[in-house]
């Protein structure tokens, strides 16, 4: 049977299934609500590939497992949703401060605190402006279907390693908890650098330091600065969006994740009434692709930007469009019963064409 | 062509396991299927739900506001979804267990179905979620009979397999029953 090639499975199984093919040999976690599937599935599965799993005490010791192993040169990650990934900041902000790789997968539930388990998009700000301390930034990735669970978290490895940054998936409780039927691609071919800086024990061999500690006069300046160019390499080379019906749009919607999902069936019910809709997505949210939206808009004037909180990415959506672009924005803030539907959007983008 | 449907009964009716089969049989005709539960503090006795849309190309938003269909297994989904399913599309209720009281949905179809009951009388209450996937497959015309049958080889684990001849004939009583619904 040809459907055997394709698997039917959650968001969350998608990303387990993702990180062995991509190689991961050590996942550290603790459980919570809705991404538990992730620590079960890998917990069952990685030891068989000869990885390692362990259900940490907390999702600090977790985050610093992560750091440690991914110290000595293997890839490492580990997941949680947003109390969870509130507590991981210092270990990431210390991995990348240490110029560390590593994945952290946060599928979003609603907030602050304990907040609730329903879909959010609400960890915008602290994904991709640097939840922890310094002034660092992490490569943020944003699937909108169980394949690009699958899909982007190889690619947040390959990523990671390759700008010895950590990166993270960044998903809600809609694409972790939905199937899809997908199709679990091999690991891509990618040329990444060696980890010569790798802590493997010296066995007679040259000494590597792995460290956050930067005394020396003009260390810590020369560090951002380094950082920062690298940042910018990333933004020149690996910002990636999806554009849908753009091309003749008097509109154009822009949302991430699942609520892109919603948004793009909304501009298909309004193409089907004739109104001139597009969508832009982005797959990167750091880096964010603020020259699709720069050259889109020199266009378009018209945008509404569409996320599951008050307003987030619609701040760095008003930084990148061209100045006499207005951008409006429609926002369900997190919380039971606070999905919006397809046609709740349509009749947001009714009023604005 | 595009199908959406939402699925809903209460903890233990295996609404969840009906929209996985749904799926399956979807992949088993080589579309594109997105499977959403609605999930959190549902237990054995609350409510349970799942949206599934069955499409030919993109499965677009796996979140639906009005299907165009839905299956209604108890009382408390029947107050909350069936007036959702958008115009000209069908209603399928399980009328063992929601009391209707002549309740009619305008501009739509509402078939009912004693879906307890059949199972029931096919030797075990369980199968519910089987007349109602057999029912939803012979109303909407979105899924065939055999695919739905050859999809209980990938919905149920492999110890269950002994059960699947009995789960057959409850998916075939509730295609019947729709006929003979439809008659009446």
């Amino acid at each position: 049977m040809s459907t055997l090639q394709k698997k039917f499975v959650k968001g969350n199984e998608a990303v387990a299934m993702a990180a062995i093919e991509a190689g991961v040999r050590c996942y550290f976690g603790y459980p919570i609500t809705p991404q538990s599937d992730i620590p079960e599935y890998l917990s069952r599965e990685l030891p068989k590939t000869g990885g390692t799993f362990i259900q940490v005490e907390s999702e600090i010791g977790a985050i610093n497992m992560v750091l440690g192993a991914s110290a000595t040169g293997v890839r490492a990650m580990t997941s949680s949703s947003g109390p969870g990934i509130s507590l991981k900041q210092e270990g990431i902000s210390y991995m990348a401060g240490s110029e560390l790789p590593g994945v952290i997968v946060d599928i979003m539930r609603s907030g602050p605190g304990l907040g609730g388990i329903d879909a959010s998009q609400a960890d915008y700000h602290q994904a991709t402006k640097g939840g922890g301390h310094g002034g660092y930034r992490i490569i943020v990735l944003a699937p909108n279907s169980v394949q690009e669970m699958y899909d982007l978290t190889m690619l947040a490895f390959d990523l990671s390693d390759q700008y010895r940054m950590p990166a993270m998936v960044l998903a809600d409780s809609v694409l972790g908890q939905m199937k899809e039927s997908i199709v679990p691609n091999p690991r891509p071919q990618v040329a990444l650098p060696d980890k010569d800086w790798a802590v493997r024990g010296t066995g007679g061999g040259q000494q590597h330091v792995v460290k956050s500690l930067y005394l020396g006069d003009g260390e810590m300046e020369t560090f951002h600065w380094k950082m920062h160019a690298r940042y910018q390499e990333l933004a020149d080379k690996e910002s990636r969006w999806e554009e849908y019906q753009t091309a003749d749009a008097e509109l154009v919607v822009t949302a991430f994740g699942a609520t892109s999902r919603i948004a793009r069936t909304a501009v298909e019910m309004a193409r089907a009434q004739g109104h001139k809709v597009g969508l832009l997505r982005p797959i990167t949210l750091f880096p964010f692709p603020k020259k699709a939206y720069a050259e889109l808009s020199d266009r378009c004037k018209n945008w509404l930007t569409v996320e599951l909180s008050t307003g987030q990415m619609v701040d760095d959506v008003r930084l990148s469009v061209a100045r006499d672009a207005e951008v409006d924005f429609y926002g369900r803030p997190p919380g039971a019963g606070s999905l919006p539907t397809p046609e709740e959007l349509f009749e947001q983008i009714k009023k604005r064409v | 062509m595009r199908y959406d449907v939402f699925f809903a009964g209460y903890g233990g009716q295996g609404v969840l396991l009906a929209g996985n089969l749904l799926s399956y049989a979807a992949i088993r005709e080589g579309k594109n299927v997105s499977f959403f539960p609605s999930y959190g503090v549902e237990k054995r006795g609350g409510t349970a739900m799942c949206t599934v849309v069955i499409a030919d190309g993109d499965t677009g938003s796996p979140v639906v506001g009005h299907p165009s269909a839905s299956v209604i297994l108890n009382q408390l989904s029947w107050d909350k979804y069936a007036a959702m399913v958008k115009e000209k599309g069908i209603c399928l209720v399980n009328s063992s267990l929601v009391e209707l009281d002549g309740a009619v949905l305008s501009g739509r179809e509402l078939l009912t179905i004693p879906m307890n009951q059949i199972a029931i009388d096919l030797g075990d209450v369980r199968m519910v979620n089987m007349v109602a996937c057999g029912a939803y497959a012979a109303a909407t015309g979105a899924l065939t009979l055999d695919s739905l049958k050859e999809a209980l080889h990938d919905a149920l684990p492999e110890r269950n397999h002994k059960l699947i001849p009995a789960n057959i004939q409850a998916i075939e009583a509730g295609t019947a029953a729709v006929f003979s619904a439809r008659k009446a």
